[in-house]
């Protein structure tokens, strides 16, 4: 990805010479890199030793974090594939066999009306796991992404507008806002596309649950988008002083190119630092508005429905496995969430090294 | 400094009109007549048209903003409730907001007490068993949602060991404050246990913390004027967030425990198309957040001493 060309003065490209572990190079230790040092490159051409293989390969030195990452994986392919996977319709009631616990018909039992609670999970999970993909790598990044760019590379006016339109979006009360945004819209929307549904004969916009994640996934990401937007302009306004930008400039590169090969490059590692940090707090952001119950509306299950009915501590103690196995999942996730942020963190920002 | 200061405040104006703007939009073009959710089921139209009438709801929306908005500004006066009959959306928040920051402080008290000295405890013993046993313990407290750490904690202190009351509220220094206190503030010590973390070790690797023990200062006092200190500044960001969500509600906490909260009041407020009420939270929260960012940006100089405000672009 990144060229590794000696003599940049850059701390990034200064980071990309200094192999882990190198033999070659020992008395380069970590403490002394982060004190900012600028490293005595010699040329001598160092070859495979990009600065993202050296990151990847960091990351999967860890090994818990490459657990935790198999572990999201694993439940975000299962949760994608949960019509072809779960054993069971999540709709399907079966009033003779209420709330039992686990069986080998029923791993995780059933829930009040008899309906398998391992699909029900399953299909919970893929409420949570869409609207974090949608709202998190649709809106917050595309809008967070292309808005820093300008607001970073452009300056004048259009910074102003766009930094100062984020301060508003950012100091609205966040679920709040979401709560009032979602009673205003949900009603009327949902008379428009049964209305739409009616006219053209697809049934299953609001039954999967299409017009909820729709509506969560904007919200969240018009009250989210500013953080990244903050943090990618923060970034571009070092690279447009840096010399390898100018020297693009003379030789007469475009805007778009820069943008493009010299800022977005630059500002990957954060990126993905920021994006692995956020995936706990939107999926977070999910559970509690259908906690709430603004979220996704029944009969589409989600997590936070699930938690919302069971939470009691009488429900706990009389069939802990309604509220246990939900939380479980939910608990894990955010686990695995928090290690791969750690792990990310540390093998791609240059400061923590 | 001063020119600093009055610039950002001045941004608030602004922030405040359009954020109410907003909110008052969305509130009028959803659904819900607030008078039919009073009313109930003994609807009388004519009652009915009456009412709406009487509070102005029949207007048009410019109208009805301008007026609201009027006498916030010239009397701080937020109307009048419309789920609590004859009270005033001042006296109806104000005893809430009241409730709400007194358990958030009970449980910022939990997070920072605790996660500042472990997070230096953490770093100092960086690279032993102690530093991986630390901040594995904190991540997997913060992984534990509200959702089970309530039901969990009732059950065990109330139900089976009866020492802790189930819910209420009895002001702050009651027992009832204990529980739901602990549910707020233990996750987020394993951010404060982190940040702490990093940015003493980001610390212990500058120059004039060498300086420091190379002209032979104590190791308390390099640890507290030299480590700690420095160490705290991004904290104090977090810090600044905390002040702004003091005055904030958690509702689900708040539902749990039975407490008499914002965050409980505005959902009820939600439900009862209370207006007013949902219009006065949203800007009481919006000019604390303001006002929180600002005290920050302020708090930074003082512990920093080489960032200087007002000096060339503000970020």
């Amino acid at each position: 990805m990144l060229p590794n060309r000696s003599g940049l003065p850059s701390h990034e490209h200064g980071h990309a010479h200094a192999p882990d572990g190198d033999p070659q190079q020992p008395d380069w230790s970590e403490n002394e890199l982060a004190a900012g040092q600028v490293l005595e490159l010699d040329d001598r051409p160092i070859r495979g030793h990009s600065y993202w293989s050296l990151a990847i390969r960091r990351l999967f030195r860890k090994k818990l974090a490459v657990i935790c990452l198999s572990l999201i994986l694993f439940m975000y392919v299962g949760a994608l594939l949960s019509p072809l996977i779960t054993p069971y319709d999540f709709r399907a009631i079966d009033l003779q066999n209420t709330r039992q616990g686990p069986t080998w018909a029923h791993p995780f039992g059933t829930d009040r009306q008899g309906r398998d609670m391992l699909t029900r999970v399953i299909f919970g999970l893929r409420t949570t796991v869409i609207i974090t993909i949608t709202s998190l790598l649709g809106g917050t990044l595309v809008l967070g992404v292309v808005l820093g760019l300008m607001s970073g590379y452009m300056g004048r006016w259009v910074d102003s507008v766009i930094m100062r339109t984020g301060e508003v979006t950012s100091s609205f009360p966040e679920i709040l806002l979401l709560l009032i945004f979602v009673a205003a819209f949900r009603p009327r929307l949902l008379v428009v596309v049964q209305q739409f549904e009616d006219a053209t004969g697809i049934d299953w916009l609001i039954r999967l649950g299409v017009l909820d994640f729709t509506l969560i996934s904007v919200g969240l990401a018009i009250f989210g988008w500013f953080g990244m937007a903050r943090l990618v302009r923060g970034q571009v306004l070092q690279a447009r002083e840096s010399q390898y930008t100018e020297a693009a400039l003379v030789m007469g590169a475009s805007t778009a190119h820069i943008l493009r090969v010299h800022m977005l490059r630059n500002i990957l590692s954060p990126l993905i630092v920021s994006i692995s940090a956020g995936l706990a707090g939107v999926a977070g952001a999910e559970l509690v508005l259908s906690w709430i119950g603004v979220g996704v509306f029944p009969p589409v299950p989600s997590l936070g429905r699930m938690l919302f009915e069971n939470g009691s501590p009488q429900v706990l103690m009389n069939h802990p496995h309604l509220i246990l196995f939900p939380i479980g999942t939910v608990t894990l996730l955010f686990f695995c969430f928090n290690i791969l942020g750690d792990a990310v963190n540390d093998a791609f920002n240059p400061r923590t090294r | 400094m001063g020119v600093y200061v009055v610039k950002r405040l001045l941004w608030l104006p602004f922030l405040l009109i359009i954020v109410s703007l907003v909110t008052f939009a969305l509130l009028r073009f959803g659904p819900g007549d607030p008078v039919q959710i009073w009313l109930g089921q003994h609807q009388n139209d004519q009652v009915r048209e009456r009412i709406r009438a009487k509070l102005g709801l029949d207007d048009p929306f410019v109208v009805q903003y301008v007026r609201y908005m009027e006498g916030v500004i010239t009397r701080l006066d937020f109307g009048e409730s419309f789920q609590f009959r004859g009270k005033s959306v001042r006296e109806v928040i104000g005893t809430r907001i009241l409730v709400s920051m007194q358990l958030n402080l009970a449980a910022v008290i939990i997070t920072l007490g605790i996660g500042i000295p472990v997070g230096l405890l953490a770093a100092l013993r960086q690279g032993t068993g102690w530093d991986n046993l630390i901040v594995a313990i904190a991540l997997a407290f913060q992984s534990l949602p509200v959702f089970i750490t309530a039901p969990v904690l009732l059950l065990v202190f109330a139900l089976h060991l009866d020492v802790l009351p189930t819910s209420g509220w009895g002001g702050f220094f009651s027992p009832k404050i204990i529980m739901p206190a602990v549910v707020m503030g233990v996750p987020g010590i394993a951010i404060v246990v982190r940040l702490v973390r990093a940015s003493v070790l980001d610390v212990v690797g500058q120059d004039y913390v060498r300086t420091a023990r190379a002209k032979g200062l104590p190791e308390t006092t390099v640890r507290y004027r030299h480590i700690l200190r420095n160490a705290l500044i991004p904290v104090t960001t977090s810090f600044g967030f905390i002040l702004a969500g003091l005055a904030g509600g958690t509702f689900i906490v708040e539902i749990y425990f039975g407490i008499p909260g914002v965050g409980r009041l505005s959902l009820e407020a939600l439900n009862a198309r209370d207006y007013p009420v949902l219009m006065a939270f949203a800007i009481i929260s919006t000019t604390l957040f303001v006002i929180a960012n600002l005290i920050v940006d302020l708090m930074y100089p003082y512990l920093d001493p080489r960032i200087r405000l007002g000096a060339g672009h503000v970020a």
